[in-house]
């Protein structure tokens, strides 16, 4: 068990490894006055000195195009990264890491929130689709499912702004705070209510594009565990058909989607780009995709270097909960 | 004993006295043949096949019509001219101490954004173009962009993990890592970066910038492919058959590409459709914020851009015949694709129809 997690794990750091060189290499496709024309500005303020940007120019390895020098900037680049220290941003003006962690909480409660909706409106749904396949039911909510993974997140966002920001005016059309009332410093309960309404938009986005994925994988699984013989011998045993299903099918269901949905946990941290920027919450998905237009190279080197690395945590994760949920896994 | 009879009876016993072949008794169908009739019986498939057949012809025969009929072309501007009421409102206080509304009306000429009409179906949009006409051209691209990316990548793919399946060992290790980095890259991320990397360099020509996102994509999306041909090599390779294939001392190059691969082919079938839709989501992402299809040209995703209501909450609220549309095209296209690929999927695998 212990040298399967380690294995795991040098894994996936080899992964991330490999994932850094490539994510250095992109930039090293932006040209050496990419960094002129994004500093700029800044140069002219006096946020930045020249020094800091041939420090910048060296350390994206953008000074020095020969083989060594790449290689070497590369090495004082990974060096700062393991080490925590992601760079300066120089649209924002911070260290990326702070940036990151100011950011990342936002993100995360939208994420999270649409999450838990997405289990709870999900799966039921796919349960009652597997157990009647191909009543009208199971029809209706596969095409419902497949609708919402078929629809653009930023058409779907319009959508819901039209009908119920602007023509109904029940929510906010965008931001995170009314910037029109000025609360009391000390009314949290307003100030938290005033977001929470700001949220409910967005949150449906997301809920309603990743609750056909976890619906559909429901049924799928479903599907494939009841017509297993054990099924069939607990049918004919005389079990009532709400034991069959919940007791024998859906405990067996649960291995693979407690598997995938463990894997999810670390993306959830991610920032949704599209839905935050339509909706202008400042989440960190927000912030990268300004990053990306004003071409901050650390942040955006940063920001996918953190993605990556919530990607990797995802397999880890489901690899383990895979072990611990499905007890007939034996690991060699 | 009539006529008909006797010759019912002939019939049985043939002239030479032989059993009647098999064949006319039963029909004999082909796997090809079955895998269509089973993808017909399904309804969904053929509202899918229905929704991407009305797609194809609205982009791709639609121009030409409207070229023929109206002349319309994909960047002309129309300048229709129509009077609109502007309202300003401004409040003031009064000598009397109260405030007052103050409304001033005044009509303004503008010669875009004009409403549906007959001769422009869905009006013309922020910069004089007619609607309709573009929604046209936008999902020529979409849909060549799309085929053209499914293609490159199913054939970075097939020959990647083709290589990987077959010779196993530290080959396979190798590409698999590879596949495996390229995995964890944050899709969408890395595509904007790239995209917004190449249309900031000067030296490249807009038109060009095409070319680049769809080799982005390629490079972006091949290790799906690399993953199912691997897999399905790995299994294949262990089959009788292809014992018999060693057996007749064929080269590997004609193992891997006439025995093993022409296999996997169903299951390429099916990823490659589902893998069309979203193509189209991503290039309609990047034309959204216009990183894409590169202005004047028309592109579904910058079509509904034009709502972004932080450019504005006008277009959002009032005019949804600049971008509904759009969005609507997108929603059946990909959705014509993932039925069509779910129908392929269950017709090729019957197990998984019970």
């Amino acid at each position: 068990m212990l040298k399967y997690l380690l294995k795991r794990l040098g894994l996936a750091i080899i992964i991330l490894l490999g994932a850094s060189a490539l994510i250095y290499l992109l930039s090293m496709l932006m040209p050496a006055d990419y960094i002129d024309n994004q500093t700029s500005a800044a140069l002219q303020s006096g946020a930045m000195t020249m020094e800091d940007v041939m420090r910048l120019k060296e350390l994206y390895g953008l000074a020095d195009k020969s083989i060594g020098g790449i290689a070497k900037s590369y090495i004082t680049w990974l060096k700062s990264t393991v080490s925590g220290d992601l760079g300066f941003s120089f649209l924002y003006g911070k260290p990326v890491t702070t940036v990151l962690s100011e950011y990342i909480w936002i993100s995360f409660m939208i994420a999270f929130i649409s999450y838990i909706l997405q289990i709870i409106i999900g799966i039921p749904m796919g349960i009652k689709a597997s157990v009647s396949q191909y009543s009208a039911y199971d029809y209706t909510v596969s095409v419902f499912a497949m609708m919402g993974t078929a629809l653009p997140s930023f058409f779907l966002s319009a959508l819901l702004m039209n009908v119920f920001a602007i023509k109904l005016g029940i929510f906010p059309l965008q931001g995170l705070t009314t910037a029109t009332t000025v609360f009391a410093p000390d009314a949290h309960l307003q100030i938290l209510l005033d977001k929470v309404w700001h949220l409910v938009l967005p949150i449906t986005v997301l809920t309603l594009l990743n609750v056909g994925g976890t619906m559909k994988f429901t049924r799928t699984n479903m599907l494939e565990v009841l017509n297993s013989d054990y099924i069939r011998t607990a049918r004919a045993k005389g079990l009532s058909e709400k034991v069959v299903t919940y007791k024998h099918a859906f405990r067996n269901t649960m291995i693979p989607l407690v598997t995938s949905l463990s894997g999810m946990l670390p993306g959830l941290f991610g920032g949704a780009m599209i839905t935050e920027t339509v909706f202008a919450i400042p989440g960190i998905g927000y912030m990268a995709l300004r990053a990306t237009r004003q071409g901050d190279i650390p942040f955006i080197m940063g920001y996918n270097m953190f993605l990556a690395a919530l990607t990797v945590a995802g397999m880890l994760i489901s690899d383990i909960m895979y072990m611990v949920v499905d007890p007939r896994v034996k690991l060699s | 004993m009539t006529d008909k009879e006797r010759n019912k009876a002939m019939s049985y016993t043939d002239n030479n006295n032989t059993e009647p072949e098999l064949v006319q008794n039963f029909r004999v169908i082909s796997p090809g043949r079955m895998v269509a009739k089973r993808f017909f019986k399904s309804k969904l498939s053929i509202a899918g096949l229905i929704m991407i057949i009305f797609v194809f012809i609205f982009s791709f025969v639609g121009p030409l019509i409207i070229d023929a009929t109206w002349g319309y072309k994909e960047t002309q501007v129309f300048k229709i001219e129509r009077n609109t009421d502007m309202v300003t409102v401004a409040q003031f206080t009064g000598p009397d101490g109260r405030t007052y509304d103050y409304y001033d009306k005044s009509q303004t000429v503008i010669i875009f954004k004009a409403p549906p009409s007959a001769e422009h179906w869905l009006g013309t949009d922020t910069s004089g173009f007619d609607i309709f006409t573009r929604l046209m051209y936008g999902g020529r691209i979409s849909l060549v962009i799309s085929f053209i990316v499914i293609f490159l990548e199913t054939l970075v793919g097939i020959i990647l993990g083709g290589l990987a399946g077959y010779f196993g060992k530290w080959v396979d290790q190798l590409i698999m890592r590879i596949v495996d980095v390229f995995a964890c890259l944050p899709y969408l991320p890395i595509l904007l970066v790239l995209s917004a990397a190449i249309s900031s360099i000067e030296t490249i020509p807009a038109e060009h910038r095409i070319y680049y996102l769809m080799a982005f994509i390629t490079l972006m999306g091949w290790t799906g492919v690399a993953r199912i041909v691997r897999g399905q090599i790995l299994m294949l390779r262990e089959q009788e058959y292809m014992m018999a294939a060693t057996t007749t001392g064929i080269s590997s190059i004609h193992k891997i590409f006439r025995h093993l691969i022409p296999n996997t082919m169903p299951q390429l079938i099916v990823s490659a459709t589902l893998g069309l839709g979203g193509v189209i989501l991503y290039e309609s992402t990047l034309s959204y914020l216009g990183l894409g299809v590169p202005f004047p040209r028309a592109a579904w995703g910058s079509m509904i851009a034009l709502a972004d209501p932080s450019r504005g909450q006008e277009i959002l609220a009032y005019y949804p015949n600049m971008w509904v549309p759009a969005g609507i095209l997108i929603v059946v296209t990909v959705l014509g694709f993932s039925f069509i690929g779910d129908g392929l999927r269950d017709a090729f695998d019957p197990r998984m129809k019970r």
